[in-house]
């Protein structure tokens, strides 16, 4: 996939959307509500994943773009629960480890309340398709 | 509290998340459940290929791995995912159904291993494969901020 500056329809379902830094650098944004309740009160594990998922995209979105853009497919994802998702606003942000040329290594953290407090972590290998070079006359 | 697979599957579908995403139940063994997840344009995360996004194949393999907790114990008991890991092996195929199946192959006093395979038709050519663990909590989460 070409990694969108919009977000796709599951980014819709989840209901979170996207705030920027002024250099452009993306944080979701996860209100709580009945779309995405695992147990009563709780946030479903589930759906902090896909948050941690469409973090770790807007960012390479955002990392590739610099660099003349490319599609991502997802390989391998593992995420950590660390603490119940309680009845909050999410946010989550993401950060490039390593962007190289076939394969880019991407860590990203949700929180509540303290950022400093996760509630969840994931670790995500993506496959990345460069545009071929244009060969210059 | 006894777990009664019966009673769940015969209510069909599930609330909250996995409703939102029109997860629904669809075989289980002693140690092992199996979930279906109906093609839906909302679920993409890829408009040019028209395919799903990772988050609603985590979300349907949490949820088969936690019923095969159950199933495996033989009662429902309170638990949190510890940590779950996903291998895409390729993109579901656009419009097909997905069917997610966990088995839980061992369980100690608080901890459960699962794994499990999703595939969008023939379960000899799976989408993903997950790895991960639960653990008890009681009946209170002991783990919040």
């Amino acid at each position: 996939m070409n990694p969108p500056q919009t977000l796709p329809p599951y980014a819709h379902l989840l209901g979170c959307t996207i705030e920027r830094t002024p250099d452009g650098v993306p944080e979701l944004i996860l209100p709580f509500a009945d779309d995405v309740i695992g147990r009563p009160g709780f946030l479903h594990g589930g759906a902090i994943a896909g948050l941690l998922e469409v973090a770790a995209i807007a960012m390479l979105a955002h990392g590739l773009e610099e660099e003349g853009g490319g599609r991502i497919k997802p390989v391998t994802v593992t995420v950590d629960f660390m603490r119940g998702g309680r009845d909050h606003t999410t946010r989550a942000a993401a950060r490039i480890v390593r962007l190289g040329r076939r394969i880019a290594n991407v860590e990203a953290i949700a929180w509540q309340d303290d950022r400093d407090r996760p509630i969840a972590a994931a670790r995500m290998t993506y496959r990345i398709s460069r545009p071929e070079p244009v060969l210059s006359e | 509290m006894r777990f009664d697979i019966d009673r769940f599957a015969a209510a069909g579908g599930f609330g909250g998340h996995g409703g939102r995403l029109g997860m629904r139940y669809h075989a289980h063994g002693p140690d092992w459940a199996e979930l279906a997840l109906p093609y839906d344009p909302a679920l993409v995360g890829d408009p040019e290929s028209g395919v799903i996004a990772s988050g609603p194949i985590i979300t349907i393999m949490d949820m088969a791995t936690s019923l095969a907790v159950w199933l495996k114990r033989g009662r429902f008991v309170a638990h949190a995912t510890l940590d779950l890991r996903v291998d895409y092996l390729r993109p579901a195929t656009p419009g097909a159904t997905v069917i997610g199946r966990g088995e839980c192959y061992r369980v100690t006093h608080s901890i459960a291993f699962v794994r499990g395979q999703a595939h969008d038709g023939n379960p000899d050519d799976p989408v993903a494969h997950v790895t991960g663990t639960f653990m008890t909590t009681g009946l209170r989460d002991t783990r919040q901020p």
